[in-house]
């Protein structure tokens, strides 16, 4: 997030685009519900009516992965009524007469047919967005999970660039993180592009500086890609595949593939909490210990480093994971992993990581640090880009981006679009699984089906379907509800029972590899059990009545 | 906002301007008895416990919705209050199921403090219709259970959930000795919109609301929430080698001490019975064997070792055993056809730790995570 979770309270207008909030994010939720009652205003983009539906000011129910078209729609309606902010994108920004060009090229009504939104809606939110200060942008999955994910991105700063609305308390463009440390996970280099704090592994003093750091030779060219590991594990280019919490085979869009990738492997490490689906399937599998049973620091959202602390000793035989990393190191003679305690790894990244110099467990025992926070003297930073952007000029690049249709299209022997997402009770695929409780609350699996689609299949509610794309077949009951609209059906991915991403399309966004999960293309049927229906065989009774 | 001054039961208190008297009273800590109020929520003066006397006047005012004046002469207590508020406890404790030594809340119950602070006459009690309502006992949701029958209408819960968790999943219904708080329709809380966000039962003062199968725990410790990407401080109640409880940590920026159902109740995970208790290895063939045999591809080559093939089947290890296997073993996959997945589950020590092994001693970039997931 370019801004602070707690600045959302006190913005004057909240675009909320992609983002199921007050079931996948609920805390957040809450700084919009406080910021409504001091009478901010809610923009809302969402093909589902979510949680969020009855506040908003406005709600585009947009076609899902047309989101590029909706906000150039938007932009161009900022720049043609000079709802733009001159002075911010005069002294800050490069690029507007491009993109105002590309933009004035945009047809109004193909927008609309698009988007499938009429286009005097589409300029009132635009109209809402830029004449409201300070207005903040906030976005998950809904935005990110595309084969264009990174031009919805880009499309959204643009918004933000125009209207002056970053760099600024309760303004920017901000990403709300679904995992707890995935934020962390980045910072920390767990990316195979960069090394930690985002330092290229291409640049060659960047790589010096870690060389003699880490007392070794380091590779230069960029390793592959989560959902780039797959193919090349299919194909034997990778041999040896070591997982530390994840489990792909629940998570990963088109898991079958993926599961036939991991038998071609010839080494396996899984290393988590439970036999997840995954580990059920490794060589190895290495028990970990839950963040109750370890110390360490946790990066939120918002870049708040925030210390996580031991509460109870490893269950059973389970061990810390950083403990079992540097244990095997040790064992293959490797220096440089003899650490005593998670305080002196961080010692270590302080060292390496400007951003996260001054961040000391000294400093963050009561609420936290948000970097960049570059000295031990520095307060932290809660919003970024206030004087200058991170590109090489230190100016904001306004960017135009084109609209593409999703990578996979709807038929006519595959007529809906299944979008994939979390519910209240549930969080990815593992962990609350195992709470008896939140299985109670979370039902199972269901498939949400507008009422039209449900009469046209002639499906009822509470009816085990089928959901088959080209990729997999998966069984769930129907929900019928108003609130997936018509033309695309709607489930969770949380249960192991159904796995929903047998559906799922592996499609990826070219810069980010992220897969499409919020796009593809599926038909629904009825499971029609013929002894049952019309024959009523086999179950020691006369044919049961259809009611 | 300036600072204006009042007198409470005598004494001269600065306030500031648009407080209420309960805030000044507070502030300058003077007690005045609560029931429904709640510094998180608006105040709503049903419970009438906190009424005062200002200037002298017949009428008594609810201090927590009484705004201050300046000049203004406040009493907290004389008799004609201590008669009102007695009479007031006595009508909330006559159809109250007051089975204080069974209940979970005694000892922390607001209504059995305000008995003790306040008193009650036992005669006037007895002559009141001691009928108790005997409502069934909403066990519907997994985590908390409502008992109608120890509810004292404070509407805690019902403001709670309208300003806190914004859902607005219950409400008073009926009216009159009916009235109780109700879900839409009446229906059992499950089947409701409520998220089970436990807000209300954190803040409920009698034990209508009251979460279930919780131990109290000995000791607590402060750490972070290890669901979604808000980072929501929080309490792990603890009590031997088990957590019980989760609190939110008020002083954490982020969340002000709320929590949602993952982070309140979801901790569970910690202790499933489905945890790994030691490091295993698929019962292939033995140890000192690294490949596995593809069944297909080789049919037709002769057995070199005895293989004992069972799917799904793993044989437990010793540590030692496994991390010397596991050292000897990736000394082969060294380089590009070895690749690693950290996970956003883990500490940021943790992954710096795991991204520096794969990128110094088995020598790539092939390290990623779930980020794109």
């Amino acid at each position: 997030m370019t801004n602070s979770i707690s600045e959302v309270a006190k913005a004057g207008c909240i675009f909320v685009i992609g983002s199921n909030i007050s079931a996948t994010h609920p805390i957040t939720g809450r700084q919009i519900n406080r910021a409504i009652k001091d009478g901010a205003k809610l923009i809302l983009v969402d093909p589902r009516e979510t949680m969020l539906f009855p506040k908003a000011d406005i709600w585009l129910r947009i076609r899902p992965g047309t989101d590029v078209a909706l906000l150039n729609g938007m932009a161009r309606v900022i720049v043609e009524e000079k709802l733009w902010d001159e002075t911010f994108v005069k002294e800050r920004c490069d690029g507007f007469e491009k993109l105002k060009a590309t933009l004035m090229e945009l047809d109004p009504n193909l927008v609309a047919d698009v988007t499938g939104i009429p286009y005097d809606q589409i300029a009132e939110a635009a109209r809402i967005y830029a004449t409201t200060s300070p207005a903040t942008i906030l976005y998950a999955m809904g935005i990110t999970q595309h084969s264009h994910g990174t031009d919805n991105v880009k499309a959204l700063a643009n918004l933000a660039l125009l209207t002056g609305n970053i760099g600024k308390p309760s303004t920017g463009v901000n990403p709300l993180r679904g995992q707890n440390n995935v934020q962390g996970a980045c910072d920390m280099g767990a990316l195979p592009n960069v090394f930690p704090g985002y330092q290229s592994v291409e640049n060659s003093t960047i790589r010096k500086k870690f060389e003699k750091a880490w007392g070794c030779r380091l590779s230069s060219s960029p390793g592959l890609t989560l959902t780039e590991v797959f193919e090349a594990v299919d194909s034997n280019r990778v041999k040896a595949l070591y997982i530390i919490g994840e489990n792909p085979i629940l998570t990963e869009a088109d898991t079958t593939f993926v599961e036939k990738a991991i038998s071609h492997l010839e080494l396996f490490i899984v290393q988590d909490l439970f036999l997840t689906e995954t580990a059920m399937l490794a060589d190895i599998v290495l028990p970990a210990a839950t963040f109750a049973e370890k110390d360490g620091t946790f990066t939120n959202s918002e870049r708040r480093v925030q210390r996580v602390r031991k509460a109870i000793e490893p269950v059973g035989n389970s061990r810390v994971d950083w403990e079992i990393i540097c244990d095997i190191a040790r064992h293959m003679k490797a220096k440089g992993f003899d650490f005593e305690s998670p305080e002196e790894i961080m010692e270590e990244i302080r060292a390496l990581t400007p951003s996260y110099k001054g961040i000391t467990y000294e400093r963050i025992d009561s609420v936290g640090l948000q970097w960049p926070c570059p000295d031990v003297e520095h307060p932290g930073t809660p919003y970024l880009h206030k004087e200058a952007f991170s590109t090489p000029n230190g100016r904001g690049q306004l960017m135009p981006v084109s609209y593409l249709p999703p990578a996979e299209s709807t038929s006519h022997e595959y007529p809906l679009i299944l979008a994939t997402g979390r519910s209240t009770f549930h969080y990815h695929a593992t962990l609350s699984r195992k709470v008896a409780g939140l299985n109670v609350l979370g039902g199972g699996e269901s498939v949400e089906i507008n009422p039209v689609d449900a009469d046209a299949l002639e499906v009822e509610n509470d009816e085990t379907v089928k959901i088959i794309s080209r990729r997999g077949t998966v069984w769930a009951k129907a929900k019928i509800s108003t609130r997936t609209p018509p033309g695309v059906v709607y489930m969770t991915f949380h249960y192991a029972e159904m796995p929903t991403n047998v559906l799922t399309h592996s499609a990826l966004d070219p810069i980010a590899k992220i897969p499409e999960f919020k796009v593809c293309a599926v038909k629904v049927e009825r499971e029609i059990d013929y002894r049952k229906e019309f024959l009523g065989w086999g179950h020691g009774k006369s044919a049961p009545t259809k009611s | 906002m300036s600072d204006i001054s009042i007198t409470i039961n005598g004494l001269q208190v600065k306030a500031q301007e648009g407080a209420t008297v309960l805030g000044a009273a507070q502030k300058a800590g003077i007690y005045i008895p609560t029931l429904c109020h709640c510094p998180d929520l608006t105040p709503e003066g049903v419970c009438r416990i906190c009424l005062v006397k200002i200037n002298n006047k017949k009428k008594l005012h609810p201090a927590c919705r009484t705004p201050v004046q300046d000049g203004m002469a406040v009493v907290t207590d004389d008799a004609e209050i201590e008669r009102v508020r007695r009479v007031t406890l006595e009508l909330l404790l006559s159809d109250h199921d007051f089975n204080c030594l069974l209940c979970s809340k005694s000892g922390s119950c607001r209504l059995q403090e305000l008995v003790n602070r306040i008193g009650y006459d036992e005669s006037r009690l007895n002559r009141l219709n001691l009928v108790a309502k005997n409502l069934p006992i909403d066990n519907s949701n997994p985590f908390f259970s409502f008992n109608p029958n120890k509810c004292i209408l404070c509407g805690i819960c019902v403001r709670t959930c309208r300003e806190i968790s914004g859902v607005g999943a219950i409400d008073m219904a009926y009216r009159g000795y009916n009235m109780k708080v109700s879900t839409f329709g009446d229906k059992p809380l499950k089947g409701s919109v409520c998220v089970s966000c436990g807000e209300c039962v954190e803040r409920c003062p009698t034990a209508a609301l009251i979460p279930k199968e919780e131990l109290f725990p000995t000791r607590r410790v402060k750490t972070i929430c290890a669901f979604c990407g808000v980072g929501c401080g929080l309490y792990l109640g603890v009590r031997g080698n088990k957590v019980v409880r989760a609190k939110g940590d008020r002083i954490s920026s982020v969340n002000r001490g709320g929590l949602c159902v993952r982070g309140r109740y979801g901790y569970r995970f910690i202790h499933s019975n489905s945890r790994l208790s030691s490091p295993l290895v698929r019962a292939y063939d033995h140890l000192s064997s690294s490949r596995k045999i593809n069944e297909t591809e080789n049919q037709d080559k002769p057995l070199t070792a005895p293989l004992i093939k069972q799917k799904d089947r793993f044989v437990e290890v010793s540590w030692d055993q496994v991390i010397k296997y596991v050292a000897s073993t990736l000394m082969h996959y060294k380089g590009k056809q070895f690749a690693a997945f950290s996970s956003a589950k883990c500490t940021n020590e943790e992954n710096y730790i795991f991204q520096k092994f794969v990128r110094t001693v088995m020598e790539t970039n092939n390290i990623d995570h779930c980020a794109r997931l």
